[in-house]
């Protein structure tokens, strides 16, 4: 499948992407960035201004919904309000002639695979948001429509259901190796889900990757702060090309090795760091590399422990793993390596440099043997 | 919710108080319908013996079944014509796009500023010139397209959820299919609330039957019961109450037994 699109006012322009078949691919953004409209395009309900959509060989613009042989979860469900459970995932095999016979017994394959067989016969009405958050979704995947859009079919559940059917959807589609199109606000349903996701931002692509490479390697300042939690600290630098060093947020000077210095433009930059690759400055650490900060908020989460600080006119964040006992006013030094960081061009928002040392947060399997 | 007796007491007394003085007339009605001339004359409020004399005479005087007959049939097709024609015209204020919607509708909207009794006219001219004196279409067609009943269903169909008829356009719901399999099974309040209303407006009509109806094969109770006021140079009052009382019971009967989803149709709006 590819396509791209441009409406007039571009609420969406430029947008040009292939979709793999039994992929699961997300749509996130802040709202109003046209990451609905999009879907909305490409279920039909949206027309398209120019550019084209193509479902499989097919040129689609025109099809009517119906055609596209998808299928659609809505926000808010969408369920029929005057039919049980049973005829609302039956509805669609209904419209399209199917037997009753094979109705039922489809109705009842999916209603197992999602635990709604007790269910059947209720109303919408009397179900929980949970209950019927999964007959929306057992009534797309009645249909076994190769594709499945889902407009953002978890923001209406509570944290812990929501973190449930998360892994509940991702299993299904696994399972029967639907396309799936997931439109979400939510980064962490776009990282924990998605094969690949598109950021989009404006109405405009920002990126479009797998999770990890897009978490590791943000294409711009925007992503890095979208994606991930707490965001990534940015903060204006300027390189200093005698020096061999760099001067981050007029107050951080770091030292860069000299074959790196080279590579790097002199107009201003963007510098980047993940608060998990802030790491503390212990004993005996040399002097030299420790930075004194001091704190302004802290968060102890349990397992891991969130404290902000001032450098120069920007707040940072930190994140440490484990409980620090750290109070606010408190001056702690801490460690920042050149190698943690990223480089945005601050003009064009153009990822520069990419980070090259991820501390000790990366392992492969072979570490565990 | 737990109130103290005295309360109780005092907020019951009301209610007989307020129900008797609603109910009176209706109640007197059918008192009066079981007295004979004299009787009433004297003033009494209790007749002296339940005879149904009055009621043989009301069937002897009208065609009194023909007549509730005819006025069931006007009453059931224009509240049938009315749950058509309002329901198609509101689906397509609401669902369907097209330029101008808003501007339409508030000018279908306004006609409702119009007294009914103006436009009668040039309405009795319209079905004189068809042809149509006499005839049923000439008492049901004029209602059938009703402003109230539009907006009605208009504002009931506006809190229906937009994804609902984006969800079955991806099923494949043609819009008379989305209309008649997914809008009027979800209004069904809304629908049942204008066809009592309907029916009602109907059956109690007088201007309108009296104007279109020239002899009694279509003519509705309405205009027998003024009929039997001015047969004889004294109305016999007792004969035109105990008309009165037997064109009441289909309208109390709907009340009845419709009472409910009268109540819910009415406070949807004011409910959510």
């Amino acid at each position: 499948m590819s396509k791209s699109y441009d409406k007039q006012v571009d609420v969406i322009s430029n947008i040009n992407v292939t979709i793999e078949p039994g992929e699961f691919f997300v749509l996130v953004g802040p709202s109003g960035c046209g990451k609905s409209t999009m879907l909305r395009m490409i279920a039909g309900l949206e027309t398209i201004t120019s550019g084209t959509l193509k479902i499989g060989d097919q040129v689609a613009n025109h099809l009517s919904p119906n055609k596209r042989d998808l299928s659609m979860v809505f926000q808010n469900y969408a369920l029929y309000p005057h039919l049980t459970v049973q005829q609302n995932i039956t509805f669609g095999l209904d419209v399209k002639k199917v037997k009753k016979a094979a109705q039922r017994e489809r109705a009842a394959e999916v209603a197992k695979m999602l635990g709604l067989t007790d269910y059947l016969k209720r109303k919408p009405r009397e179900l929980s948001g949970g209950q019927r958050q999964r007959v929306a979704l057992a009534r797309a995947i009645v249909s076994e429509s190769p594709i499945c859009l889902m407009d953002e079919p978890l923001s209406n559940l509570d944290a812990k259901l929501r973190a449930h059917m998360r892994t509940e959807i991702r299993r299904i589609q696994r399972k029967l190796g639907i396309t799936m199109i997931y439109v979400t606000h939510d980064q962490v349903e776009a990282m924990t889900m998605g094969d690949r996701i598109m950021i989009l931002h404006e109405g405009k692509i920002q990126q479009v990757g797998k999770p990890i490479d897009i978490y590791n390697n943000p294409a711009n300042p925007f992503v890095a702060t979208f994606i991930g939690s707490p965001p990534m600290n940015l903060a204006y630098s300027d390189v200093d090309k005698k020096a061999s060093a760099i001067v981050i947020g007029d107050i951080l000077r770091l030292p860069v090795p000299p074959e790196e210095v080279i590579s790097i433009p002199e107009y201003q930059l963007i510098a980047g760091i993940r608060p998990e690759h802030l790491r503390p400055a212990l004993k005996d650490t040399p002097e030299k590399d420790k930075l004194y900060v001091v704190v302004t908020n802290v968060e102890v989460l349990g397992n891991e422990t969130v404290f902000s600080f001032k450098l120069g006119t920007n707040e940072w964040m930190a994140k440490w793993s484990g409980q620090w006992h750290i109070d606010i006013g408190d001056s702690i030094p801490i460690l920042i390596d050149y190698g943690a960081f990223c480089l945005f061009e601050a003009r064009t928002g153009d990822l520069i440099k990419k980070p090259t040392d991820l501390g000790n947060s990366v392992f492969g399997k072979e570490v565990l043997v | 919710m737990t109130t103290s007796l005295p309360k109780k007491i005092w907020i019951y007394f009301l209610l007989i108080v307020t129900s008797f003085l609603v109910f009176f007339p209706v109640m007197y009605a059918f008192l009066i319908s079981f007295m004979t001339g004299p009787e009433l004359l004297q003033g009494k409020f209790l007749p002296q013996s339940f005879s149904l004399d009055n009621y043989i005479k009301v069937f002897d005087r009208l065609p009194l079944l023909n007549y509730l007959l005819n006025s069931f049939i006007v009453s059931v097709s224009v509240m049938l014509g009315q749950l058509a024609v309002c329901s198609l015209a509101a689906y397509a204020f609401v669902f369907i796009q097209f330029k101008g919607r808003d501007f339409i509708f508030f000018l279908f909207i306004s006609t409702m500023m119009i007294p009914w009794e103006a436009t009668m006219i040039p309405n009795k001219f319209t079905i004189q010139k068809l042809d149509w004196l006499n005839t049923y279409q000439g008492l049901t067609l004029p209602f059938f397209a009703l402003a109230f009943g539009t907006f009605l269903l208009r504002q009931h169909f506006k809190t229906i959820p937009k994804e609902l008829h984006e969800a079955s356009q991806i099923a494949g719901l043609s819009k008379f299919a989305f209309f008649r399999r997914v809008i009027l099974p979800v209004s069904k309040t809304s629908l049942v609330t204008l066809g009592a209303y309907g029916f009602l407006t109907t059956w109690n009509m007088y201007l309108w039957p009296l104007l279109i109806t020239t002899n009694k094969s279509v003519r509705t109770v309405q205009i027998g019961l003024k009929q039997l006021q001015s047969l004889e140079t004294g109305t016999e009052w007792g004969v035109v109450m105990a008309g009165v009382i037997v064109v009441i019971i289909p309208t109390l009967l709907l009340l009845f037994l419709g009472q409910k989803q009268l109540q819910k149709g009415l406070t949807q709006g004011a409910l959510k």
